[in-house]
């Protein structure tokens, strides 16, 4: 009833005529709109990639909780803790299986070039869950043997065409800090921030290969919990119950972790929230061009209106919608560009750059605040209106 | 007084000046008049002389600086800013040039007035612009831009856009000034003939001698001074 009554209220869509009569000047908006849209699409969107890129392994983990050391800064500073302390966990009521976790970098040898890289290797026990990944179990079980590792595929390509020679049924084989090892499986990880590649063994051969490494010593250590369990709880008494030389934290918690630390000691974040910031200003200089000119030239027919009895209040709305507007035909261009532009960055450098919701309706805001302000602004132009003047 | 609040327009001892100190003007001198409903009035005069400003003032474009203004028995010196501004929704305007929304067409100027109208529905204003425009005779140019229209067009959308807010006081300042003398002759039968249709009362500001025959009455204006009626 009410929109009916709307409905039958509406006026003559003055914004929406003005806006769209001047095809030229509407086009330079949108331009001009998009364009500092992508811009911030874009730079938020790497700076979140960024981000996400650097949990890629943590969020495969197959963990509820997650025991790591209190020295550990980041993945790519990851400290030792005593293995025993997994088996203290288990005491727990409430824990139903741990896995222990040899994190470290090792150097790969690509065996087309025989160019040396450092990756990340993650020993674990073949028999133990490791990720949530498909058909894992089958492909960790290949690691029992001893020298065999599983290669990521979207390790970046300087470590040589693993995957590729793999697949086409090619035994791999190379050095792993100097030691020889056989691909036995392909994995889907992708890189991330401080690793270019992964690697995935047994711990047995991982301490092969890095023989300099405590036999008792691991840097991480993944708790799974009974369904149904109060996690925070188990957290809770976890840490009250272990001693002090290692920390207990949700899975979620050791992802915000990591990226805490490439937020709060890398560049990163200020970097791309400049980048976003300078397109923001950027659209509202131009935004505030466009209605700013589009006042000062429709004056004398502002004024026309005044004398016929509208009041001022009904031609602020006018720029306001007509804000509201270019907010609305720049937004949707930005969005589409921004996906296509997120698919050929995914392409291109394996950044797992998503649309999320949270990023779309944040650019959304920032546009539709970007075109109310300059309309804002742009009003006082109207106060120059003055009907007397017409005549 | 009872008498006076009948009128359309009542204006006892109007003055108006422009300008501060040693450059002030003496626009408007103690001028009285008034102008009953339906009747048509006629305000001619040499350039200069201040009848664009007493227009202004009535159609409560202006602050009033001295004397009393009385549109439709509404004492307008003294009158806030938005007792004017609702005034005007009952005063039309003609101007000289035709002043149309030049991104709307001549259906959707008309609208424009009838808009300020309360109390009816989107498809009833449509169709009353419609029906003003029709009676100025443009029913074949209803969504043309006024940039396609001829000078006498736009000027008769005017008319109807003047019209279609159904002010019961129709000012216009020399609206046949930019026409030839036909077309001219022609806007101002046609104005005539609508506002009596309405019982609106017409104050029309012209230098043009042709049509001083449609007024029921002429004001000779000069240096501010309305001069004694001929």
């Amino acid at each position: 009833m009410k929109l009916k009554n709307f409905f039958e209220k509406r006026k003559i869509p003055l914004a929406w005529l003005l806006l769209t009569r001047q095809p030229l000047r509407i086009l330079v908006a949108i331009a001009g709109i998009s364009f500092a849209g992508i811009l911030m699409f874009m730079q938020l969107g790497f700076r979140d990639g960024l981000f996400d890129a650097s949990v890629t392994v943590h969020k495969l983990l197959d963990a509820d909780l997650v025991l790591i050391s209190p020295r550990s800064k980041s993945s790519i500073s990851m400290s030792g803790f005593p293995r025993r302390r997994l088996v203290q966990a288990m005491a727990h009521k409430d824990v139903i299986g741990t896995t222990a976790v040899n994190w470290n970098f090792l150097l790969w040898r690509n065996p087309e070039n025989l160019s040396t890289r450092a990756i990340l290797a993650l020993g674990f026990e073949p028999s133990k869950p490791l990720l949530l990944e498909s058909d894992f179990e089958r492909k960790a079980a290949t690691l029992k043997n001893k020298g065999r590792v599983l290669f990521d595929d979207l390790s970046r390509e300087e470590f040589g065409p693993i995957a590729s020679w793999f697949r086409s049924g090619r035994v791999v084989e190379t050095e792993v800090a100097g030691k020889r090892v056989r691909v036995s499986g392909i994995v889907s990880l992708g890189p991330s921030f401080g690793a270019d590649g992964n690697l995935i063994t047994s711990r047995e051969t991982f301490l092969g290969l890095s023989p300099g490494n405590p036999q008792g010593s691991i840097e991480i250590g993944l708790v799974r919990v009974k369904k149904g369990s109060d996690i925070e709880k188990v957290v809770r008494s976890l840490n009250f119950s272990l001693p002090s030389d290692v920390k207990v934290m949700t899975l979620n918690s050791f992802i915000d972790f990591e990226k805490d630390y490439w937020k709060s000691s890398t560049s990163i974040g200020f970097i791309f929230t400049l980048g976003a910031a300078m397109g923001f200003v950027v659209g509202c200089v131009i935004v505030y061009q466009i209605l700013y000119s589009d006042v000062s030239d429709h004056l004398p027919e502002y004024a026309t209106l005044m004398a016929m009895g509208y009041n001022l209040r009904s031609l602020l709305g006018v720029v306001a919608r007509e804000g509201f507007i270019l907010s609305i035909i720049g937004y949707i261009p930005a969005y589409i560009v921004g996906q296509v532009l997120y698919m050929y960055v995914r392409s291109s450098t394996r950044l797992p750059l998503e649309m999320s919701f949270s990023r779309a309706s944040l650019i959304f805001c920032l546009i539709l605040f970007m075109c109310m302000g300059s309309a804002i602004a742009a009003m006082k132009k109207l106060a120059d209106a003055d009907p007397a003047e017409i005549f | 007084m009872n008498n006076s609040n009948k009128n359309t327009l009542d204006i006892v001892s109007l003055n108006h000046w422009y300008g501060q100190g040693d450059m002030r003007r003496h626009v408007i001198q103690s001028i009285s008049m008034e102008i009953s409903p339906g009747e048509v009035v006629l305000l001619t005069g040499p350039s200069g002389c201040g009848k664009t400003t007493l227009l202004t003032l009535i159609g409560a474009l202006r602050k009033v600086q001295d004397g009393d203004i009385k549109v439709f028995g509404k004492q307008l010196y003294g009158a806030s800013r938005k007792t004017r501004q609702n005034l005007r929704k009952n005063i039309g305007m003609i101007f000289q040039g035709h002043n149309l929304l030049r991104c709307l067409t001549a259906e959707q100027n008309v609208q424009m007035g009838a808009d300020l109208l309360n109390g009816f529905s989107y498809n009833a204003r449509r169709a009353q612009s419609r029906e003003w425009l029709r009676a100025v005779g443009l029913e074949d140019h209803m969504s043309k831009l006024p940039h396609d229209l001829s000078g006498g067009q736009k000027q008769r959308v005017a008319i109807a856009r003047a019209l279609a807010a159904r002010p019961k006081l129709l000012l216009a300042d020399e609206p046949t000034s930019a026409l030839d003398s036909s077309t001219g002759r022609e806007i101002v039968d046609l104005l005539k003939k609508l506002a009596l249709e309405q019982s609106c009362s017409v104050l029309m500001v012209t230098h043009d001698p042709r049509i001083l025959d449609v007024a029921d009455r002429l004001l000779l204006m000069e240096d501010g001074q309305l001069l004694p009626s001929v």
